[in-house]
């Protein structure tokens, strides 16, 4: 099977002032479909370089990175954005919801830029939104909603196209205790009932446990690639 | 993305901050509104200044008396006593002359029995009414023989019929004192009201011109020959045949200056016209600028939503967004703010020129091509000062906006 993200002696670097930062200093990594991967290291480790690079929200200085077996390191933003909207999913820290904008309008934000036609917009994010158990809140605005279930939405807007690739940045970082395993739970069921691919960003270990496979970065380079024996669930 | 599917976008957006967004069209509307009820008054004084011009008479030519030089001393134009009603026959022979009627003018006191009331005699030939458009409303108008005959009769304009006969009896019949003699009511004029320059055209006393020349004035010559051409297209030609016509019949020969005067009506009507057109650009000048200001109101507002939208702006990048399509969203929302506070300006105008139609009675009319045109600007100012923070939120890097707090 192809893999979904294959890099090789990928490096960013970018001027700070009068200074050089060398974020990524030659990483090699393969993700296979269906794997459930947590990257993690240290502040300033290159954890987030990374993960802006596979995203597609930024191009490397150097090396190679095929997505779904296509080279994409030297696309124009153009062609890096329409990736991003049909086979990419994104979930960060803070949601990102539109405020203002019901649940329902959120989710089918990315198929409005995917040129799906409108009727199946409405039935594919009413899918999605029950499938991440919060279809009841189609109609809610965020501000109406708990930190929890505005993840669920962000998690439900990450899945209408059916990506390739689920990139969670610290998608727990704002939540408490109950909500995060609730979450990392429910990220763990997507992988492995559906069999969708995710590349969780973390430095917490407790999160990092619900991941099949932990990758560690330090100084901009991987310093460590196990599988996780013991999954959390 | 399709255009109605940016378009509704921008609507939603806008909705969703309505107070901002309608403090923010504002500026337009008021610009626009303003625009609307001051075109709306001037196009209609101008309409009525040309209409009240108009109705003095079509193609008229007014030929006056020039100046003359009196022991130095020079009369300004009608001081000099040149023009006779043999003049006016002459004229009335040329081609494309459609009538003659000589006019002796004098401002005298008419009284009827315990009334009395200054006005202005004009002694006219009975082709007046035709050059003036000015129908009798009852009883008759005087004949040539009248005119002849210098026959004492007069028709009054309604003004002056109101002032001497105040009872509402028929003034047809009755007897009017001119300079102590006693002059037949014949008739009476249908009312003209005000002439352009704010006189009362209805203030008068028609009696024949020979009348005139012989119990008021005592002179053989006229104040003004009035001619009608026969079309609007020969009173250029009828202007330059008169005027030779009365250089010969003067003896006027090239040092000396013309000791009369042709002017048409045309001429007036044309400055009239031009003091309008004037107007009119002074207008959209206000109007540009109204709507400039209104667009850096717009201008303001759209850079700072673009600043407190940089996640948003972030966030809709990540999910597929391109650069242009970022740039149409915010462009679409300034050009629908913009137009629609167009439109409503426009609708405010529109009540604004109805109230004051309604308070000052005067004319107004709004001109289909001004609400186009105000529209269209209002449109065209969303592009011009939307752009700039459209293209600030396209060129935002999408970690950087992401990222942004």
């Amino acid at each position: 099977m192809t893999p979904v993200v294959q890099v090789a002696d990928l490096r960013k670097e970018y001027a700070m002032g009068s200074d050089r930062v060398y974020a990524l200093r030659g990483v090699e990594l393969t993700v296979e479909p269906s794997e459930f991967l947590a990257v993690m290291g240290p502040s300033g480790s290159g954890k987030s370089t990374f993960m802006h690079v596979v995203g597609l929200l930024d191009a490397p200085s150097a090396g190679s990175y095929r997505f779904e077996g296509g080279e994409v390191s030297h696309l124009s933003s153009d062609a890096r954005a329409d990736i991003r909207g049909r086979r990419l999913g994104f979930v960060f820290q803070a949601y990102n919801l539109l405020p203002r904008t019901s649940a329902l309008e959120n989710v089918e934000l990315p198929m409005v830029y995917a040129g799906v036609p409108e009727e199946d917009r409405r039935r594919i994010a009413l899918a999605k939104l029950e499938m991440v158990g919060v279809a009841q809140l189609a109609q809610h605005h965020p501000n109406q909603m708990s930190g929890g279930q505005q993840q669920r939405v962000a998690i439900a807007r990450s899945l209408v196209n059916d990506p390739g690739l689920i990139l969670a940045d610290e998608p727990t970082g704002a939540l408490d205790t109950k909500s995060s395993q609730e979450i990392m739970r429910l990220f763990a069921r997507l992988n492995e009932n559906q069999g969708i691919t995710v590349m969780l960003v973390t430095h917490e270990p407790d999160v990092a446990a619900y991941a099949r496979r932990i990758v560690t970065f330090r100084d901009g380079r991987i310093t460590g690639d196990a599988p996780n024996d013991r999954q959390a669930a | 993305m399709t255009l109605t599917a940016t378009l509704r976008l921008a609507l939603a957006a806008l909705i969703r901050n309505k107070t901002r967004s309608v403090l923010t069209m504002l500026g337009i509307v008021i610009g626009v509104a303003a625009v609307i009820v001051t075109v709306a008054i001037g196009v209609g004084a101008r309409t009525s200044v040309a209409q009240s011009i108009n109705s003095l008479g079509s193609n008229l030519i007014v030929i006056q008396p020039g100046s003359v030089t009196q022991t130095g001393a020079r009369t300004g134009f009608g001081g000099a006593s040149t023009l006779t009603p043999d003049d006016g026959l002459a004229i009335a022979k040329l081609s494309g002359v459609a009538a003659v009627s000589p006019t002796v003018s004098v401002r005298t006191q008419v009284v009827a029995g315990e009334n009395n009331w200054q006005t202005i005699v004009n002694g006219v030939a009975p082709t007046y009414t035709f050059i003036r458009s000015w129908p009798v409303e009852s009883g008759r108008f005087f004949s040539e023989n009248e005119v002849a005959g210098a026959a004492k009769v007069a028709v009054l304009g309604q003004t002056v019929a109101g002032e001497l006969f105040p009872n509402g009896d028929s003034p047809v019949g009755q007897t009017v004192i001119v300079k102590g003699a006693p002059f037949t009511v014949i008739g009476t004029l249908a009312p003209l009201g005000q002439s352009g320059l704010g006189q009362d055209q209805d203030d008068t006393v028609l009696i024949p011109y020979t009348s005139a020349m012989e119990r008021l004035t005592g002179l053989t010559t006229v104040s003004t020959l009035m001619v009608s051409a026969a079309s609007a297209g020969q009173i250029d030609s009828v202007t330059q045949d008169a005027t030779q016509l009365l250089e010969q019949r003067h003896r006027i020969v090239p040092p000396q200056t013309d000791d009369f005067q042709v002017r048409d009506l045309q001429a007036i009507a044309q400055t009239a016209a031009q003091t309008g057109t004037v107007m009119e650009l002074l207008l959209a000048g206000v109007a540009a600028v109204s709507l400039i200001v209104g667009g850096i109101g717009i201008m303001n507002i759209m850079l700072v939503s673009v600043t407190e939208r940089t996640r948003e702006i972030g966030l809709r990048m990540a999910v597929g967004a391109r650069a242009a399509s970022i740039l149409r969203q915010f462009l679409a929302e300034s050009i629908v703010l913009s137009t629609i506070g167009g439109l409503i300006g426009v609708l405010c105008g529109a009540v604004g020129t109805i109230a004051v139609a309604a308070l000052t009675h005067w004319p107004t009319s709004i001109p289909p091509q001004w609400i186009l045109a105000s529209v269209a600007f209002s449109a065209m100012v969303g592009i011009f000062f939307g752009y700039y923070p459209a293209r600030q939120a396209a060129q935002l890097s999408p970690i950087e906006a992401l990222r942004f707090e």
